[in-house]
Parts: structure tokens; sequence; C-alpha cells
């Protein structure tokens, strides 16, 4: 940070200066910095060079497209073990897009709600969730992650309880709500099904949750230009129910649940969501739902109690200050913990190797890279994944952060 | 004038009588009770489930802590033992201990040496935490602890922990000297050369002393347990703080080649999970090294780790540098400071007082993702319970009090971290708020 100038000198250039003169010392630091980095970087090339198993192997990406031979128990798209191994890298990558935002989602809910309690004024309540945030916070996710897989896997009850038996009578156990059911191979849920014209009432959904924004956008405009309050909360409810629901009816009903039910043996239909994917997901959510607890207590201690105050001397009504007042500055400091705290999770399915839920980290970092031997392109093609999507959060984030920011002097 | 009309008049009192006490229900505990927890219909029900939900951990918890048994040999035994009383088969904790706690590779015989040298961490440990309260010479106890540290548990002869730590003693001996006459720079070079020329004849020497004051030799693939979290932790923490602060200084810095390195090294570390790096650890990395030498597991998984959290305390460090303010740049440069002076004089200080909580958190963060060496195999806490002893026929389906078990060691740890850094955060708090 040395802001120094030194006066020019009049007779010219010395060796000495690349060394005494601020001016050059600059260059002379990068040139020695760049040499040393070229250096160790060719020596690393150098050793890889002279490697067996490298130089036998070669670099290439060639096996890719070469079957692959292992089966998927979570296939969000077909697969057969005839496939090649970029289908099931394809595969994996979903898996683990499927249980990062499963756990986002969760572990939001889950730390709003501790945040938020934390800061009761009940003394159990508070209490409680200062034991849950310290509990998780202080215990590694994988002793987590395999504590709820081993109650998954061994505390639910069988199948076989909830076959029907010969005689008539009814089984052991019956499914919850008739569609959930809790077994030691996973939980059984419901499953939407599309009809052929299916997709239009999604369409439909999709384009009122666009038209709720539309909403909120006009009314705003109309309260900045007009003055006038136009209200929301109902017409935007309505706005997402009614016209999906219209649509639903009058294709006749082309999107249905499917519940699952009990067949001879096993269950049919519904959607299984084996043990490996309910700890990840619940731990993960669980465990990542602490840290963000913290940050939003933090978030919310942030503003300070005169904002409150000057609101409520304004003469606004207690939801007014809360939504226009409170929030959009706590929101300031909660979010871009938040994110990181997604890109944590994000990391963290990698951990699906322990409970074998087969993420990408699973086929492409783990079957595939046995298989094929070839450690450096797997590697490298994981990382790069990881950090594309890292990277992509961090460029969105720093959006954010951009327009939220105090705007200053 | 004094009190003629009390004297005179006959309903009027003469003494004042003591206040009467508040209404029971506005005082004490049960004011309180009223107050935190039935103030209202919402807070009465939460109150109820927050009640409920602590009865519902209490009663699962106690009998099965109370009714536990801490003997029998086997889970047959143990059962026989608890007769379905609902207790915890804590038997295999005591019948496990040495294994979980050191892992089942190293010699029975030789445990007494990491017993001793996690002992001595708590003669070392408090100087390096508390000096504020101690005399400076304690440190003293924190430096040389390493080196016998690594002695006790790796064993081999004493002159290499003793040669390595008179290599850093004359590198800074060196250090010193030289900065004095020619500045920074040309202070470190030397320093650096010292200490390599201490190491090199140093190696030369063990290498003939041998035998002289040498414990048995244990090889590094034998560490395991709780002990492979513990050294996996403290060695790659220590090592990647001063890593840490040259990628932070690196990443502010004005000239363009250091700085861009330091970007794309902190980006991409941050931006891969720490599993893909063990990967790289366990089969990648040993392609880059020369081709005849053959580095422990342990040591690749090290130089990963650190790397790993090195990137993650640069840019705590980072977050340190920017909160300070402008001035205290300003101010150092227009005391004729130049870059080293001021950074060590003036910035650093600071900075790493501020950044304090930030690299506590990252250690905590560490020293739980040590875990994770147990999907590539080796035997850490959780590797051993994976592993050897849940799989054996012994033990099979105890799970329960297994991870109970490691569960307790790492909260003891790092709850006991995360104290200590809030303390020391309000210690250091020199602003009289």
């Amino acid at each position: 940070m040395t802001t120094m100038t030194d006066p020019p000198q009049a007779d010219g250039f010395r060796i000495g200066q690349l060394i005494n003169d601020t001016r050059y010392r600059s260059y002379t630091f990068q040139a020695i910095a760049l040499i040393a980095l070229i250096f160790a970087f060719s020596y690393l090339a150098y050793n890889a060079s002279q490697n067996e198993q490298l130089q036998a192997n070669g670099f290439s990406y060639d096996f890719l497209s070469a079957p692959a031979g292992y089966d998927i128990n979570q296939q969000p798209i077909p697969y057969t073990s005839q496939d090649t191994h970029l289908r099931a890298t394809v595969i994996g990558a979903i898996n683990t897009i499927i249980v990062a935002f499963l756990a986002c989602v969760t572990a939001t809910i889950f730390g709003v709600i501790a945040g938020v309690l934390r800061l009761s004024n009940n003394w159990i309540i508070s209490k409680l969730m200062s034991v849950y945030v310290e509990m998780f916070r202080n215990i590694p996710v994988l002793i987590w992650i395999i504590i709820i897989f081993t109650v998954a896997a061994n505390t639910f009850p069988p199948i076989a309880e909830f076959r029907l038996p010969r005689d008539g009578s009814d089984p052991e156990r019956s499914l919850l709500f008739g569609m959930f059911a809790a077994t030691n191979q996973g939980v059984f849920i419901p499953r939407l099904t599309l009809g052929g014209t299916g997709w239009i009432v999604i369409t439909t959904f999709l384009a009122s949750i666009v038209g709720i924004f539309g909403l909120r956008a006009f009314a705003r405009h109309k309260l900045y230009a007009e003055g006038k309050v136009v209200p929301i909360l109902w017409p935007g409810i309505a706005l997402l129910i009614v016209p999906t629901v219209l649509m639903q009816f009058l294709l006749g009903s082309p999107v249905g649940i499917e519940n699952p039910e009990m067949g001879r043996f096993r269950f049919q239909g519904g959607f299984l969501m084996r043990p490996s994917l309910i700890a990840l997901w619940f731990a993960l959510s669980i465990y990542t739902g602490a840290f963000i607890a913290e940050n939003v207590r933090a978030g919310i201690l942030a503003v300070s109690k005169g904002q409150t105050e000057a609101a409520a001397a304004l003469g606004l009504r207690s939801n007014r200050i809360m939504s226009l007042v409170v929030l959009p500055q706590a929101l300031r400091v909660i979010i871009p913990p938040l994110i990181s705290q997604y890109l944590n999770i994000t990391k963290n399915t990698s951990l699906a190797i322990a409970v074998g839920y087969m993420d990408l980290t699973g086929t492409l970092g783990g079957i595939t890279l046995n298989q094929t031997g070839r450690a450096l392109e797997c590697i490298l093609l994981l990382m790069l994944f990881y950090l594309t999507f890292s990277l992509a959060i961090s460029a969105i984030m720093n959006v954010y952060n951009k327009s939220v920011a105090l705007k200053e002097r | 004038m004094a009190d003629t009309s009390s004297q005179s008049v006959a309903f009027v009192r003469t003494a004042e009588i003591p206040p009467s006490p508040p209404p029971v229900t506005e005082s004490g505990a049960v004011k309180w009770v009223k107050e935190n927890l039935f103030s209202g219909p919402f807070n009465t029900i939460m109150t109820l489930i927050g009640l409920f939900i602590v009865f519902w951990l209490l009663s699962g918890l106690i009998p099965w802590i109370v009714n536990g048994t801490w003997e029998g040999g086997d889970i047959r035994e143990c059962r026989e033992i608890l007769q379905g009383s609902g207790g915890g088969c804590f038997a295999v904790i005591s019948e496990r201990w040495p294994q979980l706690l050191f892992g089942f590779q190293y010699p029975d015989y030789l445990r007494w040496r990491p017993a001793v040298a996690f002992l001595l961490l708590f003669l070392a440990v408090p100087p390096a935490l508390f000096i504020m309260f101690l005399p400076r010479w304690t440190l003293v106890a924190s430096a040389v602890y390493p080196f016998v540290a690594y002695w006790l548990i790796w064993g081999g002869t004493i002159l290499a922990p003793i040669f390595a730590a008179l290599g850093f003693i004359a590198g800074y001996m060196v250090f010193v000297r030289a900065e004095k006459l020619k500045g920074f720079v040309a202070g470190m070079a030397a320093g650096v050369l010292a200490a390599a020329v201490t190491w090199t004849v140093g190696g030369w020497i063990a290498g003939f002393g041998e035998d002289f004051l040498a414990l048995e030799t244990v090889e590094s693939r034998a560490m395991g347990g709780f002990m492979l979290n513990m050294i996996l932790g403290v060695v790659c923490v220590s090592l990647s703080i001063p890593l840490g602060i040259v990628l932070a200084l690196g990443r502010q810095s004005r000239l363009p080649i250091v700085k861009g390195f330091c970007v794309v090294f902190i980006e991409f570390v941050r931006g891969v999970p720490l599993i893909t790096l063990l990967f790289v650890a366990n089969v990648v990395l040993a392609y880059f090294f020369p081709p005849n030498s053959n580095p422990d597991l342990i040591i690749r998984v090290i130089i990963m780790i650190t790397m790993f959290s090195a990137a993650y305390i640069a840019e705590v460090i980072r977050g340190g540098l920017a909160a300070l303010p402008k001035g205290q740049y300003e101010a150092a440069d227009s005391l004729g400071l130049d870059y080293p002076q001021a950074m060590r004089l003036i910035i650093l200080p600071q900075a790493l007082k501020i950044s304090i909580p930030g690299i506590v958190n990252v250690a905590v963060g560490l020293f739980k993702d040590t875990t994770l060496v147990s999907v590539i195999s080796m035997f850490d806490l959780v590797g051993m319970i994976r592993g050897p002893i849940l799989s054996s026929t012994d033990w099979t389906g105890v799970y329960w009090e297994l991870w109970a078990f490691a569960c307790v060691l790492f909260f003891v740890v790092c709850y006991g971290i995360s104290q200590y850094s809030q303390w020391l955060e309000r210690y250091l708090r020199t602003d009289h708020r």
C-alpha cells in the first residue's frame, strides 16, 4: 500500500533501481513470482510426464462414450446399465441438483423458524433452539448423515408389515393418510402423473406465478404514481389457484396423484425416497438450518430498535413496519451468508458417497472412476462441475449484493 | 413547626408503615413464569409444545443412560446383562476405546505415547491461548510442543525434531539480523536459506545418529481414531493460518500476477467440495511427485486440507483487511513505513484481531471436516466406527452408543473452541462501547 513516489532521477537507469526504486521494484517482484510459478508448474508437469501410469493411459475423455455397465438406483431420466458413462454422469449431476435444491428449501425453513424462535421471549423455546443450534453446529455433518441413514434403514418397519395377510385380516401397518409409508427400504410418497394435456395445466400454473409478479409491479406502480393502495394478497392467492384448478377441471383432470399401493409383495406406484436420499436431504437441511438460524438471528438483531421506533413514530402499523422497515434492512444482512450456506449445501451433497446416494460424486467420482481408472480426467470433470455451479451462484449473489448495497457517498 | 399536627390529630399516623409485598402473581418466580412462558395463547401453546419436546427427549435419553451397562465382552453378553431394560450397551465403548481413540493399527504397547502427547497438549495450549495472564516465557512450552508431540507419536531419533526446531530458530535469528541490515525481503531470503542449511545438515547428522534416544518408529498409516482427527485438525489449522495470511495479502496486492494467482487459487479451492480435494490426495496427487518418492497418504491429505482451509482463512483475513479504515493505511504511509513494516506493525495486528471469530469458525469447520477422510478409507473416528467396529460380529448393531460417543467428543472440542473465541473477542474489544 505504499503510495510514495520517488522524485524523478536525472541520471539514467541503474541496475540497483530494480530493487531500490519503488517504480521498478514491483516489476522485479512480479518477474520473480512469475519465474517461480513457471518453475513450480513445470516441475509438477515434468513429474506427471514421468509417471508410468499416466504414460500408459494418456489423457483422454473417450471413456465417456463407453457403456457404463453399472446400475443407478435413482433415475430422474431413463437409464440402463448399457448407457454411456456420460449419461451416468448427467444422471449424477441431476441427482446432485435434486438433493441440493430440496435441502436448500428445507434448510431455509428450519433456519428461519429456529432463528426467529431463538429470539422469542419464551424461555423454554429460546433455550431449546439454542440447544438445537449448538448441537448441530458443533458435530460434523457426516456423522449426522450417517446417523439419520442408520435411523431410516434400521428403525423403520420392514415392508412385510404392510402386506395384506392371507386370512384377509388387516395388515399390521397401514399407509398414513393412504399416501405415505415409511419402510426400511425407503419412504413411499405419492407421485404426480401427467396425462396427455397435463403440460397445459403446468404451464397455466407457471403463468399465474408470473402473473402474481406482474400484479405486484402494477400495485407498486399504482401506489407510487397515484397513491392508491391496490390489494394484492387475496387477488394474488386467487390468481395462483383459480386458473390452474379451472384448467384442470376443463381438461378433465390430466394431472393426477398416484398413491403407492400395496401389491402382493411390494409397493406399486408412488415414488420411493430411498434412505440415502432421506438421510442426505434431512441431515443437510437440519445441519445447515442451524447455521442459517444464526444468520437470521444476527440479521434481525442488526436492525436497531430505533428503526422500529422511528417507523412507529411515523404512524406505520406493525405489519407495515415489518415489511417496509425491518425486513428490507434485515435481509440485507441475511441474504449474503444465506447464499454462501446454499453453496455449502451444494458442496456438502458430495458426502452422498458415504451413504450410497448416486450423485455426481457417486457416479463420476465413484464407480466410473474405479471402473475406468481415469482418475485425473474424472476428478477434473467433477471439480469443473462444482466450480461452475459455485461460480454461477456467486456471480448471481454479487449482482444481488450490488443492488441492495447501501448507496453511500 | 415540626409535627404539631401529628401530635395533636388522633387519626394521623405517626410512623410510616412498611410497604406491603406485591401480589404473589406479580413477583418472583410466578411473575417470571407468567411473563416468559404464559403471556398470551400463542406463547402458552409454544411452552406446552416445548415442555412436551423436553419430556420426550429426556424420557428417551435418561433410561438409556441410567440403565445402560458398561460391562460385557460383546453384544450378546450385553443384551443378557440389560435384560431388555432399554438401557444403552456402553460396553462397546469400554471395550473398544483404544481403537476409537488411537485406531486399530497403532501398536497397543505404544499407546502411552500418544496419550502422553495428548496430556502434554494441556500444558502447551494454555500459554498460546491465555498468554495475557501468563508470563511470556511459558510460550516456550507451546513452541516446543509440536516437536515433542511428533517425536512421541511417530517415534524415531530425537535428533530429527531437534534439528527441525533448530532450523526454525536459526532461520529466525538470521532473519532478524539481516532484516536490520538489508530490509525485509533480504532478511526473509537469508532466513529461509539459513533454515534450509540447518535442516540439510541436521538431516545428515540425524541419519548417522538414528539410534540416539530413539523411540520405536510408527508408520503414518497406523494413525487412526480420534487421534487422527486431532492430528489433522491441529496440523492443518496451524499450517493454514500463515498460508492464509500470505494469500490474503497477495489478493490485496497491486501486482497483477501475484493477485491473479491468489484470486484463481482461492476461488478454485472454495468452489469445489473438500471430498474432491481428498480424492486428489488419494489418487491424483501422487502423479505430481517425483517418480520414486512415495509420500504417505496422511502427508498428501494434510497438503490438500491445508490448501483447502488456507483459502477460507484467506477470505476471512481479506474481510478483516477490508474492514480497516483507509486512514490506517494512509497513516502508515505518512509515517514513512514501507510495505512489510506497515503490514507487520499497523495493518495485520488490527486486521487479525477483527478476523479472530472468522478464523475460529474456519478452524471448527475444518476440525469437523477431518471426518471426511473416512470416505477415502482412512480410519479416523468415523471410519473406525463404520468399519472395524460396527462390522465386527461382536458389536454389529450397537450404533447409537458409538455415534453418541463420537458426537460427544466432537461437541466438547468444537463447543470449547467456539466459546474460547467468543471470550477472546470480548477480551480484545478495545473500543469502548
